[in-house]
């Protein structure tokens, strides 16, 4: 676990021809070529991802450089993206799967579930699936239904799957080579209304410094902890800044993964605090934050000066555009949440 | 040969050796015949050798399954000649990806008797390392893996593998009537055609997708559907091996040449039930299964044999001999079976380490060692600062 401030500091330290700024968009596009230089097993596989560069771009001039055999434009057909690259992960490659938005993932829900994520486990180890999905998933961009869920929770459900999802263009570029390069399949989600979010990215980043596991501090704080990932880091960050001007010091917890789950982080933060609200897009109920607040409380159960709260998405449908904003976790919501927490 | 779809419609049918066992020579399967030739008699008692020993196998498993040594049992019997002629068409860099009724393509890439009733037994999920066979383990998600050999194929296309009659690379998958109607077994089709994959779908129709008759599944000639894919389709008499096996090495001398994916039918009958959970006298009659006793691939090739005189009692007798010691050791292996230590459930979930695995699986050591820790999660936290 590093803090944003260690991290700051290492980065800034390092500003010389490897620190670059970018949006999230271009650090996974930044990504994706670094790690297929490194490697010539990896092959990117989706629907427009070619001469399109894929409908956020996040594949933009890959084909180019890579070649047609190594970006791949698929058949229109999600079950066989995943299925394909399962096969081709049982040849030695390590295929890197571009599903077009996030309520398109389920035709391919099946091959996800019942065969990436056990094929390992089924030959007892003799096989790896070393396979990167990656989601553009969440809200906010004004969307028609089916293109701003956030189904991540479904996945991490299932053993034999990491599920992570980066908040900032710094952590985007350096999960997702390290997503690559993790011999288990992964379920990458990409905040796609972060795309256009700007940030400072040392592309010299070693691969391998743990992200896909480490949650990390964003913020430090001593009054409540909040807890979140991807899309609603920015949204906890807004909210700790808001509260900071009414006087209360919340600390900020970006999990990066939902799968394994950095428990140690959110434990640590809350016995410090006694105070805790998870954050997400997706639907409360049966939510990532359900486990988390299990979690907190079995561990910090004398700690706590509340019980753990939690803001999200409503069990409905992902709402109609006009609607959505009053659906998504706001800083109102969140303000409203830490009220809460204190009137205890 | 012709058979019918049910309907009046005649479907053109490709048969080397009919039902008696005589060589047929029907105008226009003279490429097929010459394909057949290659196979010597000692290739053809080969044959004959596997097809009993896959059938004592289905005996002794089942066998097995009644006596409560194993949980389920998926019979392959009648269908001995569209799966030891297929996997005889097999070379040994080519790779294999079954559903769960191919006994008889195992039997002939070596896969152990015992390794092969290790799902079965419910000791294990798979039971063998595919790359030692170059078999993939079961896959019990209907047409899933036609799929996975898709992509499979679309790596050795990638790997600059030669393109060779003998030396090239193909990828053979298994899949039965029912699944033809998989989304993914349609799919595997477009991703082959589409990137000309050196893959062969290979479907066994047997009729029967457990009670349903292929009449729920379809109202075109299977094979038909390769074509509408635009892959070269054909349907051979699935019970006759001289055939299933001129057809086969077709088809993968097609894909080893860079010529693409090919859809073979074997039409075929499945003699026994769906899995020894079924009840086949609920939804067929008894006289169509005479019918189909009486087009046994067993005794087809064992006619031949006997007609061309390589087939004598000594041989004969050897074969038996060689069924009974399979199912003594079949017998004595699978009652040996017994999964390993439950913590073995936590092994190989990930292939690196896994907080929430490894918490819980500390958690679990400590439980059966009558050591429960006070917090559950106190353990969790080590278990996942050691092992990130």
């Amino acid at each position: 676990m590093t803090t944003m401030a260690e991290r700051t500091q290492t980065t800034s330290g390092a500003r010389a021809e490897g620190t670059k700024t970018l949006t999230l968009g271009k650090a996974v596009n930044e990504g994706l070529r670094a790690a297929m230089r490194r490697d010539d097993k990896v092959l990117l596989m989706g629907e427009d991802i070619g001469p399109l560069g894929g409908v956020f771009r996040v594949t933009d001039g890959l084909q180019a450089e890579f070649g047609e055999e190594r970006v791949v434009d698929t058949p229109l057909a999600e079950s066989g993206i995943v299925g394909t690259a399962i096969g081709l992960a049982m040849r030695g490659y390590r295929p890197v799967c571009e599903i077009q938005f996030d309520g398109f993932v389920f035709p391919a829900f099946n091959q996800i579930t019942t065969q990436l994520a056990k094929i390992h486990n089924r030959t007892r180890g003799a096989i790896d699936m070393p396979v990167v999905i990656r989601i553009p998933y969440g809200g906010g961009i004004g969307a028609v239904e089916h293109h701003s869920e956030s189904p991540e929770a479904l996945f991490a459900h299932t053993a034999g799957l990491r599920v992570v999802s980066p908040s900032s263009p710094q952590d985007a570029y350096t999960m997702i080579q390290e997503a690559i390069a993790s011999p288990d399949p992964v379920v990458f989600f990409e905040p796609k209304g972060r795309y256009w979010a700007k940030g400072e990215v040392d592309l010299d980043v070693p691969v391998g410094s743990a992200t896909l596991n480490a949650a990390q501090v964003v913020r430090t704080g001593t009054d409540v902890t909040l807890v979140a990932y991807g899309p609603s880091v920015e949204t906890a960050l807004k909210t700790a800044a808001a509260l900071a001007e009414e006087g209360r010091s919340a600390e900020v917890v970006d999990l990066r993964a939902i799968s394994p789950l950095d428990t140690g982080a959110v434990v640590a933060s809350v016995r410090k605090t006694g105070r805790c609200v998870v954050i997400h897009e997706a639907p409360v109920f049966f939510g990532a934050g359900a486990e988390i607040a299990a979690r907190v409380t079995e561990e910090c159960f004398y700690a706590l000066e509340s019980p753990v709260l939690r803001v999200g998405g409503f069990h409905t449908p992902y709402p109609v555009a006009k609607h959505e904003h009053e659906y998504l976790p706001s800083v109102d919501r969140v303000l409203d949440a830490v009220d809460r927490a204190f009137a205890h | 040969m012709t058979t019918t779809n049910g309907s009046n419609e005649a479907i053109p049918t490709l048969q080397l050796l009919d039902p008696e066992g005589r060589r047929v020579t029907t105008r226009g399967t003279k490429g097929y015949r010459d394909r057949a030739a290659d196979l010597t008699p000692e290739n053809l008692r080969g044959m004959y050798r596997d097809m009993v020993l896959t059938r004592r196998f289905d005996e002794e498993a089942t066998s097995l399954q009644r006596q409560g040594e194993l949980a389920l049992y998926a019979p392959s019997r009648g269908q001995e000649a569209a799966q030891v002629g297929s996997a005889y068409a097999l070379r040994p860099q080519d790779f294999v990806f079954p559903s769960y009724r191919e006994h008889g393509v195992l039997q002939v890439r070596g896969v152990d008797t015992v390794d092969r009733l290790r799902f079965f037994r419910g000791s294990d999920h798979g039971g063998w390392d595919p790359n030692e066979h170059n078999a993939h383990v079961y896959t019990v998600v209907i047409g899933a893996h036609a799929l996975h050999a898709t992509g499979y194929a679309m790596g050795v296309q990638r790997d600059g593998t030669p393109l060779d009659k003998h030396d090239g690379t193909a990828v053979i998958t298994y899949f039965g009537d029912g699944a033809t109607s998989q989304g993914d077994v349609n799919e595997a089709m477009v991703y082959a055609t589409v990137n000309q994959a050196p893959v062969v779908f290979f479907l066994q129709n047997n009729q029967w997708a457990i009670s349903e008759p292929t009449s729920r599944q379809t109202r075109t000639p299977l094979y038909r559907r390769g074509e509408a894919f635009g892959m070269p389709s054909l349907r051979v008499d699935g019970n006759d091996v001289l055939a299933v096996y001129a057809a086969t090495q077709e088809a993968l001398e097609r894909a080893r040449l860079g010529q693409g994916p090919s859809f073979i039918e074997a039409f075929t009958y499945r003699m026994g039930a769906h899995t020894t959970s079924d009840d086949p006298t609920r939804y067929r009659t008894t006289d169509q299964e005479e019918v189909w006793r009486r087009r046994d691939p067993i005794d087809r090739l064992a006619a031949l044999l006997r007609a061309e005189g390589e087939l004598d009692d000594e041989f004969v007798a050897q074969v038996q001999a060689s069924a009974d010691e399979l199912g003594v050791g079949l017998r004595s292996g699978v009652r040996a079976l017994d999964g390993g230590a439950p913590v073995s459930t936590f092994d190989d979930v990930y292939a690196t380490p896994h907080g929430i695995v490894a918490s819980e699986r500390a958690w679990y050591e400590a439980y059966e060692a009558g050591d429960p820790p006070a917090e559950q999660y106190a353990i969790a936290e080590t278990a996942q600062g050691g092992a990130r």
